[in-house]
């Protein structure tokens, strides 16, 4: 019974983080109608900053929460500015050209900056430890911690995109760029937040991430295969579908991952398939062209 | 007039290429030979991609998962089996071809980002199964220790001579590529293309789309299965690398390199490709990152290529003067 309710918890704890990262990889394809393979490099980025800011600078954890995902969300801006406006309008092949050179271009330079081993962070001194939660099962509060991290973002973004006029704008903008142009809005501006956005949510995952899991220079790949999942599974460019794409693989990873472990890294992709199979745009998903 | 002079050069050309591509063994140092066999190699599983990327339109980050297949394929033949080298061949490109038909029908029915997307998901997933299965595919230390058989059954070439097998190399490559010239320059090659510049019209034309993208991801898989049944015996090791989506991203560039919009141009791509990794390579261990930033420039700023680069400067000269 606690075995369940651990594989419940995980399922949780994996699914939120997921949703945060893939959510931020459909902004960006709602807006700028481009797949930024980067995306799980962004997550990365986020993690090694964060080590850098903690492991030796040694500063606080939640300094770092707040200053990475800042610094890669500027990285964003610079990239956006510099690359991405090379290609706007032109074939959708070309941004995924060029956001696949990018993920190898800062997969290497993190490995040329951070070398090629492990590193780890600990949960700052408030998260350690265990909680004992209602029936007697133990659970590690920083887990917990993760679960209300997730929480809190799905609740931000469905504000931001629901209640609020910079939301309205960009959904606007996602829908029809050029009626959004002629109607005073600066979409250029609205393109680079989105990316910038979408980068942010990235790295925040990174940083969050980070004291769970070893931080080394395959954890960008993982994701962004794990993201490209959670958006298939889900409908690409739903919000929603993101976060019951999510959730699946959560739910994949966390009984999986318990009672499947001879095949636990095949399951998601299995998971994957049937969906393809029965609903090929996605849980969630319209017919997109 | 210049038309006429164009194909006579380009008859001439040709010979001499091949001419020269026979000797190179008895005229260049050692090393070259290896560069040579490489570029025959990855060259082919270049153009395998083009056909895919070039003439049907779709770009595939899983391509390295055919290619490995195909190593994985020859590897364990060899040391199980110790069947002749062609008939390893044969197997590598059936199983290129069988795991195309595979995670082509999941992935050619929907837009190309899913298409992206699942290729490159899917091309990890044979990654995630290479690492896994040990006791099939020997997890992360590969395939290794093999014997090389003789091509043929009575054929007793020494394909341990690095010569040797760089004439082997040659010979089924240009069979290959010869078969893949007649596939894209057939009546299939020009379906291909109608699809790729629209296909919803060519849908509206009575084509079925989504056949014809299948079939075109599967001959990609079985050439590109191919290359990988050469590259087992020229490495001595078939390894998860070789399936890994970093891998899958040499294609991509070779192809852009050379020029996707000509049949020669994955082989200029892998020969362009190859000297500047053993250059590079001898002074910093950056390759990737020289990879990356080679690829956006490319993509923003000379997407035909540089074969076609080079020949629309020619012909451009061709057309003054006439």
């Amino acid at each position: 019974m606690s075995g369940l309710a651990t594989a419940a918890l995980n399922s949780l704890d994996i699914g939120l983080l997921l949703f945060v990262i893939a959510v931020g990889l459909n902004i960006v394809f709602g807006v700028l109608n481009i797949i930024n393979f980067a995306h799980g490099a962004l997550y990365m980025l986020g993690a090694y900053l964060a080590f850098t800011l903690i492991g030796l600078l040694g500063l606080p954890f939640w300094v770092a929460l707040i200053v990475a995902p800042l610094g890669v969300a500027v990285l964003a801006v610079v990239i956006d500015r510099v690359l991405l406006r090379f290609i706007y309008g032109r074939e959708i092949t070309d941004s995924l050209l060029l956001t696949f050179a990018l993920l190898l271009i800062i997969n290497e330079s993190t490995r040329l900056i951070w070398g090629s081993g492990i590193h780890v962070i600990d949960p700052p001194a408030l998260l350690a430890g265990t909680l004992t939660l209602p029936g007697g099962l133990r659970y590690p509060i920083y887990n917990l911690f993760v679960i209300g991290v997730g929480l809190a973002l799905l609740a931000g973004l469905w504000l931001l995109f629901n209640r609020s006029r910079i939301g309205r704008i960009m959904r606007a903008a996602s829908l029809d760029g050029e009626m959004a142009a002629t109607l005073g809005i600066n979409t250029r501006a609205v393109v680079t937040g989105a990316f910038a956005l979408g980068a942010w949510l990235a790295a925040v995952g990174g940083v969050v991430a980070a004291p769970m899991r070893a931080i080394d220079p395959g954890m960008g790949d993982k994701i962004i295969i794990e993201s490209f999942i959670v958006v298939v599974i889900g409908g690409l460019g739903s919000f929603p579908g993101a976060l019951i794409g999510a959730l699946v693989l959560g739910v994949i990873h966390g009984f999986g991952g318990r009672y499947l472990p001879e095949i636990n890294l095949i399951l998601p992709f299995i998971g994957m398939a049937l969906v393809l199979l029965v609903k090929p745009h996605g849980l969630m998903g319209q017919k997109t062209g | 007039m210049s038309r006429v002079l164009m194909t006579a050069l380009g008859a001439v050309g040709t010979t001499a290429l091949l001419a020269g591509l026979v000797a190179l063994p008895w005229v260049t140092p050692y090393f070259y030979i290896f560069i040579a066999t490489e570029v025959l190699i990855l060259g082919l599983l270049a153009a395998s991609f083009n056909l895919v990327f070039g003439y049907a339109g779709m770009l595939s980050f899983g391509h390295a998962a055919f290619y490995g297949v195909g190593a994985y394929a020859t590897a364990l033949v060899l040391l199980h089996l110790q069947w002749p080298l062609v008939a390893c061949l044969a197997v590598s490109a059936s199983a290129g071809a069988a795991l195309a038909l595979v995670i082509g029908f999941l992935s050619v029915r929907l837009d190309e980002v899913y298409f992206a997307m699942l290729t490159l998901a899917f091309g990890m997933m044979v990654f995630a199964v290479a690492y896994q299965w040990r006791s099939v595919t020997n997890g992360s230390d590969g395939i290794a220790g093999f014997m090389l058989t003789d091509f043929a059954p009575g054929v007793g070439w020494v394909l341990d001579d690095p010569a040797v097998y760089y004439h082997v190399v040659l010979g089924v490559v240009l069979v290959a590529a010869a078969l893949l010239y007649l596939i894209c320059r057939s009546s299939f090659g020009q379906v291909l293309r109608a699809i790729a510049q629209n296909a919803e019209r060519a849908a509206f034309c009575g084509l079925n789309v989504r056949a014809y993208r299948l079939a075109a991801f599967t001959v990609a898989g079985a050439f590109a299965g191919l290359a990988g049944g050469l590259m087992a015996p020229f490495l001595r090791v078939a390894s998860p690398e070789m399936l890994h989506w970093s891998m899958s991203a040499e294609p991509v560039l070779m192809a852009i390199l050379g020029g996707t919009g000509y049949f020669l141009g994955p082989f200029v791509g892998a020969a362009l490709f190859v000297l500047l990794e053993s250059w590079i390579t001898g002074f910093t261990e950056a390759w990737m990152l020289v990879l990356g930033v080679l690829l956006a420039l490319m993509v923003m700023f000379f997407r035909r290529g540089v074969l076609g680069t080079v020949l629309s400067w020619l012909t451009g000269r061709a057309g003054d003067r006439s």
